[in-house]
């Protein structure tokens, strides 16, 4: 694989920023608030400056090269190598990370959720924010798992110190549920380094010699695999943990999970699952396909059902997962585009939807949706916010939903014609579950509780405007980004094909 | 400025534009030969692509689309002007126009779109649209409800759509790339391909059969038109536009807009009929007989139009694509007079009650304009010559007749006969007998419960806005009201001559216009420029009009973008029958509404009270066939409720329940663990909290981080053996 080697300091500097911001966090004396805020602040402006520079940096006419590649010896023991890079697919979703990141460290600047530590709380994001872009960069099975692993301590304090009544149980059974997948993943990737003759773990090595190895035991550790990435996205039926965790944690870390942490496992299909092992991912895509199909439509039917609000968008969020993972596993070029496209797609307005729950629970103190009632009439731009982010998250036309689902839908109708029907009634069901939220929440005659909720603030404002311009300007110009993802995923899939021809 | 001038002033843009396109568009027809294909004028732009799929914006501009799209700018228009004092002091005033806007510009986009999926685009803004102007006064939950049940009720037949549009690509896109170089979204491209014979029979019908599932959503077809009439609880400008004259023909303009997908998918022309052909046949007589069981009078509209969008879906069922298409045109026209009308009556008359037996009655002295222009749309609608709606919908029947489905030419005079006498009915609890309620004067608010949901927030916005309370009796609208009524009727009256068969070929300006020429073209529109290096190869007498040349067959040479199809002769003795029994219904429905409503007759009053069949068949009309108790009390009540709530306990107790008990199972085994093998480490907590269920119930323990590591360092040990066992096995 050809790659670029110029500039590679870049990623290493846009990954590790937020850890300068955490050592002086932690140099810090714990009352200085303001100063913490600052710091955190102005650090996720670097790092997103940092990404900014990275993505005009990149070079388009490549973008299916993994570029500003860096590879040291790291631990040569194990022949692990500090090797990362960045091509057309990761690119996206690694800017998006300190995007949201940014995003989230603004709206916590006035909102630092009970029990406050904000020192604590903003080390906690910083280091996050880490993880997630060291994750989307690394290109060695070892480095990919250190940083998949380094997400999850943060997120285990974030649910279960900053969360809600329920976030013991809530943070146990993520992290129990993320560590199970985690350790069968880990069983892959040692097998997959011994098989293919113990000399590295780098990816593209791994990529070019993954297909010599046989194909049952390819099914197998594609199982283990899987299995690692299908409970960090999560598919049916390892979603159990989403809904709780969604639930009790608080609104930054629900945007987190939500937009960024959901994607490492649709990433890790996509960057190691397929390509390393093609013949696998052919054999399994059927019945992955199935198990997908039916996430979007059980994710659906439970969301209908859910009278919490935050749990009702958790449980969208099983839905339109399924519909990423069947793009992923329809292994055409069309619906693999779809799928990278709909990882951001989902990440912006899933954050978005979050993040407004979240203003609604400050306001209300409550997220039943029984409670809440027209709220259109006190907060009118605050329900038009709502409106276009949940119409994006239905998928309508000319809003940045419908590019990626409508790829998606299309480029698995020809190898899974009777799937991708199947998936369509999600598209129904979206419309249903979400409208009929708002319609309660946001019509009618506002009762006393509801009549003096507050309208958007400025800042609130100005922060969903960031998510709104992605939202309009990605629906009716995708081009500029469908034409960064799709040499990447063209290159990946006549790989897959070429090996299994 | 409110916004509303923006409005206005825009839709009058579109109007002289689409009034631009639509004299272009004449002089290229007049200017072709006879027997020529005139090629539709088509730009396009690349929007977005990806792998290998191009998705354009771009505009397919032929008779069609110029038609509809003079429609739809003229009716926007006219609603927007009277719109401005319809809803003047409305509290969501700028909303209204605005969104009113939104909708125009999305069906001109769909109208124009040359492509499936700018199409598509245009048909789910106006289904938007619709959601947030029907729901406009949301206030009331019943207005909610309403909006959300059309949009969802149209959003079930949305996902044929989207099937459909995959089918079609997927299996034009070869032909139609390599045959003319477009791609399999092109609108063009698939009407070539359907024609063309290469289509898998079986791959064409499913596609045609998936977008017609779409089309009874968005037009309001049986089964799924219960969503229609309570459309109707949004304000009476969206009403007339949206539900009567433009969003609701989407559907039936999609059916001739890919005419051929349909004409071949379907086998129409074919004996015996098709899908289309009963759908609209069934949609007639259902809708036309609930319009005789309600006294709202935007409901009898509503069942109305759901009973002419059943003509129009029948025409072209049956072949009889240009007076199917011209319906469209003439039916605006009189029913948006009609609507607009009964917004008249409910803005100055019946004090915002849309209940014709209770506030309704002896208007047609205090409302000259309003009943002189309903009488003449309702003439138009009943079919009476020389009314505009007899020009098409006489000529449906009479086509329908003509292409050999007799048994469907009689559904449409039942529905003629029907049609008039559920107008006259309604014309004459209006217009005729005594004044009642609130016509009368009474300036009562409680017999509010009966009316039109909106009316109780309109009556406080704004009604007491703009009369301030004022002991008013009812009068004559203003004339930003009263002069789009007139504008309309003159059309609903004239319209109709613009394809008048009876007087010969050189009225029929619509067939030359509007109808795509059935012929072969050797095409080379991607070497030159549309409408020019065209080869037309003449097909000879004989076979020009046989089925073959531009049918279900093979064209010998080049492409057929339209389908070969006959048009019936006019004998004025079918019409004569036609009006007899037009005639007949309205007579009929006179007698019966007078000696019932004004007369009280005993022998009718209570009818259906004394006569056992009588009343278990009124029974039946009011509660719609018992649809809506099907879908909402059987279908969601006891299939998706349970299935859903299966879903839900499936969740918590058997996925949660394997992963308790697996964490269980865990904590007991390293409870063993310690016990058995290092018995001097009995960690006291670990067998004190018996179950990880437990210890979540009793939840703040501090050592629960310390027992995730222990799981952690578990889990990874039991990982490290696991991959030393499968590489052992393996090797």
């Amino acid at each position: 694989m050809n790659m670029l080697q110029e500039n590679n300091w870049l990623l290493s500097l846009g990954t590790f920023l937020p850890m300068v911001g955490v050592v002086l966090l932690m140099l810090m004396p714990k009352a200085q608030d303001k100063s913490v805020k600052l710091v955190a602040l102005f650090t996720s402006i670097a790092t997103l400056a940092v990404g900014i520079y990275t993505a005009f940096r990149f070079d388009f006419d490549q973008a299916e090269k993994m570029q500003f590649v860096a590879n040291e010896t790291w631990i040569a023991v194990i022949k692990s190598s500090y090797f990362i890079g960045v091509d057309g697919i990761s690119l996206p979703l690694y800017l998006l990370s300190m995007v949201i990141t940014l995003l989230v460290v603004i709206y916590s600047l006035d909102h630092v959720p009970s029990p406050g530590k904000p020192k604590a709380f903003f080390s906690l994001l910083l280091v996050l924010q880490t993880g997630m872009a060291g994750t989307f960069i690394a290109q060695d099975l070892i480095l990919f798992f250190v940083f998949f692993e380094l997400v999850l301590l943060p997120m285990f304090f974030m649910i279960g110190v900053w969360g809600g009544e329920q976030r013991q149980y809530a943070s146990i059974k993520f992290f129990l549920y993320t560590m199970f997948g985690s350790a069968l993943m880990l069983v892959a990737f040692l097998a997959l380094f011994f098989k293919t003759g113990a000399e590295s773990f780098s990816i593209p090595y791994l990529i070019e010699n993954g297909g010599s190895i046989g194909k049952n035991i390819q099914i197998w550790i594609f199982a283990g695999m899987f299995v690692g990435f299908a409970v960090k996205v999560p598919m049916f039926p390892f979603h159990t943990w989403l809904p709780d965790a969604h639930t009790q944690a608080p609104t930054q870390g629900s945007v987190i999970l939500a937009a960024i942490l959901l994607k490492l496992g649709t990433y890790g299909f996509v960057r190691i699952a397929l390509p390393i092992l093609p013949t696998a991912a052919r054999e399994w895509a059927p019945y992955i396909g199935g198990l997908a199909v039916i996430g979007i439509i059980y994710g659906a039917i439970a969301a209908t059902m859910q009278r919490d609000l935050k749990r009702l968008v958790a449980y969208s969020s099983v839905a339109h997962l399924g519909f990423i993972v069947l793009g992923t596993f329809a292994l055409s070029s069309q619906a693999v585009t779809g799928a990278v496209m709909q990882m951001v797609n989902h990440g912006v307005s899933t954050g978005a939807l979050f993040l407004l729950v979240g203003m609604i629970y400050e306001r209300r103190h409550t997220r039943e949706i029984a409670e809440l009632r027209g709220l259109q009439h006190v907060a009118p731009i605050f329900a038009g916010v709502f409106t276009v982010v949940m119409l994006s998250s239905v998928g309508l036309p000319g809003l940045n939903g419908f590019v990626g689902e409508f790829l998606i839908l299309i480029g698995s109708f020809g190898p899974a014609r009777w799937w991708t029907v199947v998936a369509t009634v999600g598209v129904v069901l979206a419309a249903l579950y979400l409208l009929w939220a708002y319609q309660r929440v946001f019509h009618g005659e506002p009762d006393e509780a509801n009549s003096s909720f507050k309208e958007l603030t400025l800042r609130e404002g100005l922060l969903m405007s960031v998510f709104l311009a992605i939202i309009v300007v990605s629906g009716i110009y995708p081009k500029p980004i469908l034409d960064r993802i799709e040499p990447s995923v063209v290159a990946l899939i006549e790989h897959v094909e070429g090996q299994t021809k | 400025m409110k916004g509303s001038e923006l409005g206005v002033l825009s839709m009058f843009s579109s109007l002289v534009l689409s009034a631009g396109a639509g004299y272009q568009w004449i002089q290229r027809t007049n200017s072709a030969a006879e027997e020529q294909f005139v090629e539709p004028v088509i730009k396009s732009w690349s929007w977005w692509r990806s792998g290998g799929f191009d998705f354009g914006i771009g505009q397919h501009i032929d008779g069609l689309s110029v038609l509809v799209l003079i429609v739809v700018a003229f009716i926007s228009t006219l609603v927007q002007i009277y719109s401005l004092e319809y809803l003047r002091g409305d509290r969501r005033y700028t909303h209204f126009f605005a969104a009113l806007t939104l909708f125009s510009g999305g069906m001109l986009a769909m109208v124009l779109a040359d492509n499936m999926m700018l199409f598509l685009l245009g048909w789910e803004i106006m289904g938007l649209c619709s959601f947030m102007l029907i729901g406009h006064w949301w206030e009331n939950d019943a207005n909610a409800r309403a909006a959300l049940k059309a949009f969802f009720t149209v959003r079930t037949g949305d996902a044929g759509l989207l099937v459909g549009i995959a089918i079609l690509y997927f299996s034009a896109n070869d032909w139609t790339q390599e045959n003319l170089g477009v791609s399999g979204f092109s609108i063009r491209g698939i009407s070539a391909w359907a024609l063309s014979g290469e289509p898998n029979s079986t791959a064409i019908t499913i596609a045609a059969i998936a977008l017609f599932i779409a089309c009874i959503g968005k037009s309001g077809q049986f089964p799924l038109h219960t969503w229609l009439p309570d459309a109707m609880a949004g304000p009476t400008p969206v009403s007339s536009l949206l539900h009567s004259s433009t969003m609701v023909v989407a559907g039936v303009y999609l059916v001739a807009r890919l005419y051929p997908v349909f004409f071949v998918g379907l086998d129409i022309l074919g004996s015996g009929g098709n899908l289309i052909m009963i759908i609209g046949a069934i949609t007639i007589v259902i809708s036309a007989a609930l319009a005789f069981v309600q006294n709202d009078i935007k409901r009898v509209l509503a069942y109305s139009t759901v009973s002419q969008l059943g003509y129009m879906m029948l025409g072209l069922g049956a072949g009889a694509w240009l007076p199917a298409v011209f319906h469209i045109f003439t039916h605006a026209f009189f029913k948006a007079c009609l609507f607009l009308g009964a917004g008249s009556i409910s803005h100055s008359a019946s004090h915002h009650s849309f209940d014709m037996k209770h506030d309704m009655g002896g208007l047609r002295k205090v409302m000259p304009i309003t009943f002189v222009t309903w009488i003449i749309s309702t003439l138009a609608l009943c079919g009476v010559f020389p009314f505009s709606g007899f020009f098409s919908k006489d000529e449906i029947i009479d086509n329908v007749g003509n292409n050999g489905y007799n048994t469907f030419m009689i559904v449409g005079l039942v529905g003629a006969f029907m049609t008039a006498a559920y107008m006259t009915r309604a014309t004459y609890l209006t217009f005729f007998g005594e004044p009642r309620g609130a016509s009368a004067g009474e300036n009562s608010h409680d017999s509010h419960d009966s009316h039109d949901a909106h009316a109780t927030v309109a009556a406080h916005d704004s009604h007491d806005a703009h009369d301030s309370g004022a002991a008013h009796g009812p009068h004559e609208s203003g004339l930003l009201i009263t002069i789009p009524l007139m504008i309309l009727s003159v059309l609903a009256l004239g319209s109709g001559f613009l394809n008048a068969t009876p007087f010969g070929e050189n009225w029929e300006r619509m067939k030359l216009w509007v109808e795509p020429r059935a012929v072969e073209v050797i095409d080379a529109t991607h070497s030159g420029g549309p409408g020019e290096s065209l080869v037309i190869n003449l097909p000879n007498a004989e076979e020009s009009h046989s089925k073959s040349v531009c049918g279900s067959a093979t064209p010998a040479d080049g492409v057929c973008f339209a389908p070969q199809l006959q048009h019936a002769k006019f004998k004025w003795s079918k019409a004569m029958m036609s009006m007899v029994i037009v005639f007949l219904g309205m007579a009929l429905s006179w007698i019966l509404s007078s000696r019932l409503f004004t007369k009280r007759d005993p022998r009718l009053v209570g009818l259906t009270q004394r006569v056992k069949v009588l009343g278990l068949g009124h029974k039946f009309l009011v509660n719609k066939y018992y649809l809506d108790v099907l879908y909402e009390k059987i279908i969601v009540r006891s299939i998706a409720y349970p299935i859903a709530n299966a879903a839900y306990w499936f969740n918590q107790n058997i996925l949660d329940g394997i992963l308790h008990g697996f964490a269980n199972s865990t904590r007991k085994l390293s409870g063993w663990v310690y016990q058995n093998i290092d018995q001097r480490v009995v960690d006291a907590t670990v067998n004190n909290s018996a179950t990880f269920t437990k210890s979540v119930g009793t939840a703040a323990q501090p050592t629960q981080s310390g027992k995730v590591s222990q799981y952690g360092a578990l889990l990874f040990s039991a990982a490290a053996i696991g991959a030393l066992v499968l590489v052992i096995i393996n090797t």
